[in-house]
């Protein structure tokens, strides 16, 4: 297979009788940012937790970092960081738990999880607060402590499911700021958003409606292309039919 | 103009934490008022108030002229409320749920079926009927949520974040279904994360830290911004803003999708123009001076109270 950051041929997801994702096909580059945009239920969670090696595909085949998502779920997993479309930190337990929770879950030795622990709350500004519930943390504070967890293991890989849903346009440039960031150390993202301007933040996007991508290039591209001045006119105009 | 909600000299500590400080602001009968502000400026601590979901220590709040503290079961029965985390029924399908808030709110049998499809279009779940909640996508879920608030038409709409999740194209519709409620006399306070949505409102009211930073009709707000502000189309955004964010004269820098808002003291003279379009790292295709909008103003009154 081509060497990319993500890889997929026809893969397709069925549950039961229904046809959640189609045909998918994609290329991603190592140090892209991809926008995964698409209308609600169109099937981008579902391509994702194929693609993370958490939901097994009907059909198809595809390959992250190198690694076949059919047979190498557990090396995909290791390889690459992931952020749910519902942040997946655990409510009940603290700052520090959590970090330590998903740095056993990426199989960090305890010395690197520790001087790994120690940065992110640094960076959080979080220090003082390490034994308070994560319930009790502001929405953008767990926001970015998901990603830090999601990072923990330094994956090339990033997938963001909706990491700036319900945040504040200050909150939302800050975030686009470490994703600018993680680019330009080499990581690829491949991230999806419902808020447009976001859109023009990424390389490239694909925009999919009902389980099919209708729609991938680089935003100029595709505002040119459908004689549209911004992303929310693209989308707009390519899903509302 | 009949007040349906007033909020006078409202106050809420949460552990010795001030979440609201002293705010005060009225919404008139059949007026689309919206709540913007950050995370954690108080705007779902006021609207669970007005709702009689928190005890009221400090200030007056009332609802259709009838007092939040004294009045929790009228209240109730006249407000509808649609909290951040909404519950729906997971095993029941989409039909089902919808079903089960009309029944509940007691809704007549023809108005049911008509506000159905009038949902049905807003949110293009009708071909998913008969899926169980918990098997939908996170928007899908969010627009039944929706739905099962807007299946009866209380006088009141209090609804925190209700687009979170949903896309472009619904969120459109969405709006559409508040506007029509307005228009028939239904008073609705909305907070939003999204600016375009903030546009949409009669007025808007910013909070931020418990305060009420600015309130006034959305075209209004951007009068607060004390800049001279300045769109810049380029290929790079990204490398223009970096750069102009290490230049003295620039006030303020900030990416807006493919575009850079910068600002200024003051205008800027033809030769300032050209002289920041020839030192600049990558081509700027235009350079004009806009009128500050929500966003920007949103950014700069965020600064302010630091
Ligand atoms: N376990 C399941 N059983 C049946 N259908 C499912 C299941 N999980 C997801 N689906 C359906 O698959 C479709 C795609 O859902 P998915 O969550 O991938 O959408 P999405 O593109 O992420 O949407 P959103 O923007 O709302 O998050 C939806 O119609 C959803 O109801
Ligand atoms: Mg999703």
């Amino acid at each position: 297979m081509p060497d990319f950051a993500v890889f997929t041929e026809n893969l397709g997801k069925f549950f039961g009788g229904f046809q959640a994702v189609k045909n998918l096909n994609l290329a991603v580059e190592y140090g892209e940012i991809f926008g995964f945009l698409g209308a609600n239920g169109a099937g981008k969670t579902t391509a994702i937790r194929m693609l993370c090696g958490l939901l097994m595909p009907s059909s198809g085949s595809g390959a992250v970092a190198g690694f076949d998502i059919f047979k190498q779920g557990e090396k995909i997993k290791r390889h690459i960081g992931y952020m749910s479309q519902k942040f997946s930190l655990y409510e009940d337990l603290t700052i520090e738990e959590n970090i330590e929770f998903y740095g056993g879950v990426y199989g960090l030795a305890r010395p690197q999880l520790l001087a790994k622990r120690q940065d992110l709350l640094q960076d959080l500004g979080l220090s003082q607060q390490a034994s308070t519930l994560t319930h009790d943390l502001p929405l953008g504070y767990k926001q970015r402590l998901a990603l830090g967890c999601a990072l923990l293991h330094d994956p090339k890989i990033v997938f963001l499911d909706e990491p700036t849903g319900g945040v504040d346009p200050e909150a939302r440039r800050n975030f686009w700021n470490l994703i600018h960031a993680m680019a330009e150390q080499g990581k690829t993202v491949f991230v999806t958003t419902h808020y447009m301007d976001e859109a023009e933040y990424c390389n490239r996007v694909s925009i999919m409606y009902q389980g099919e991508i209708i729609a991938l290039d680089r935003p100029e591209a595709l505002k040119k292309q459908y004689g549209q001045t911004s992303m929310q006119d693209v989308f707009i105009h390519l899903v509302d039919r | 103009m009949q007040t349906h909600i007033a909020i006078e000299h409202f106050s809420k500590n949460f552990d010795g934490v001030e979440a609201v400080k002293n705010i005060s602001l009225s919404v008139s009968k059949g007026e689309l008022f919206g709540l913007i502000g950050p995370d954690g400026a108080g705007k779902t601590t006021t609207m669970r108030s007005l709702c009689t979901l928190l005890p009221v220590e400090q200030g007056e709040l009332s609802i259709v002229g009838l007092d939040v503290r004294k009045e929790v079961r009228r209240i109730r029965s006249r407000i509808g409320y649609m909290p951040q985390r909404f519950s729906l029924y997971p095993d029941l399908s989409v039909e089902q749920n919808l079903l089960f808030f009309a029944d509940l709110f007691g809704v007549p049998k023809q108005e049911k079926f008509q506000r159905l499809q009038e949902l049905y279009h807003f949110s293009k779940l009708e071909p998913f009927k008969k899926r169980l909640a918990k098997q939908l996508s996170g928007g899908m879920k969010q627009k039944l949520a929706l739905s099962c608030t807007l299946i009866h038409t209380p006088e009141v709409l209090i609804l925190d974040e209700p687009t979170t999740g949903v896309d472009p194209v619904s969120r459109r519709e969405f709006w559409l279904i508040l506007k029509k409620l307005r228009d028939d006399g239904v008073t609705i306070l909305v907070s939003t994360p999204y600016m375009d949505e903030a546009l949409l409102c009669d007025r808007v009211a910013f909070m931020h830290k418990g305060q009420i930073l600015a309130l006034d009709k959305p075209d209004k707000i951007g009068r607060l911004f004390p800049y001279a502000l300045y769109e810049i189309s380029s290929s790079a955004p990204q490398k223009i803003q970096n750069h102009l964010q290490s230049q003295p004269s620039v006030q303020t820098v900030h990416i807006f999708g493919d575009r850079v808002h910068a600002s200024f003291r003051e205008s800027l003279s033809a030769e300032q123009l050209a002289t920041i379009q020839r030192t600049a790292p990558e081509p700027i295709a235009a350079m004009r001076q806009i009128e500050p909008g929500i966003e920007d103003t949103f950014l700069e009154l965020m600064k302010q109270v630091e």
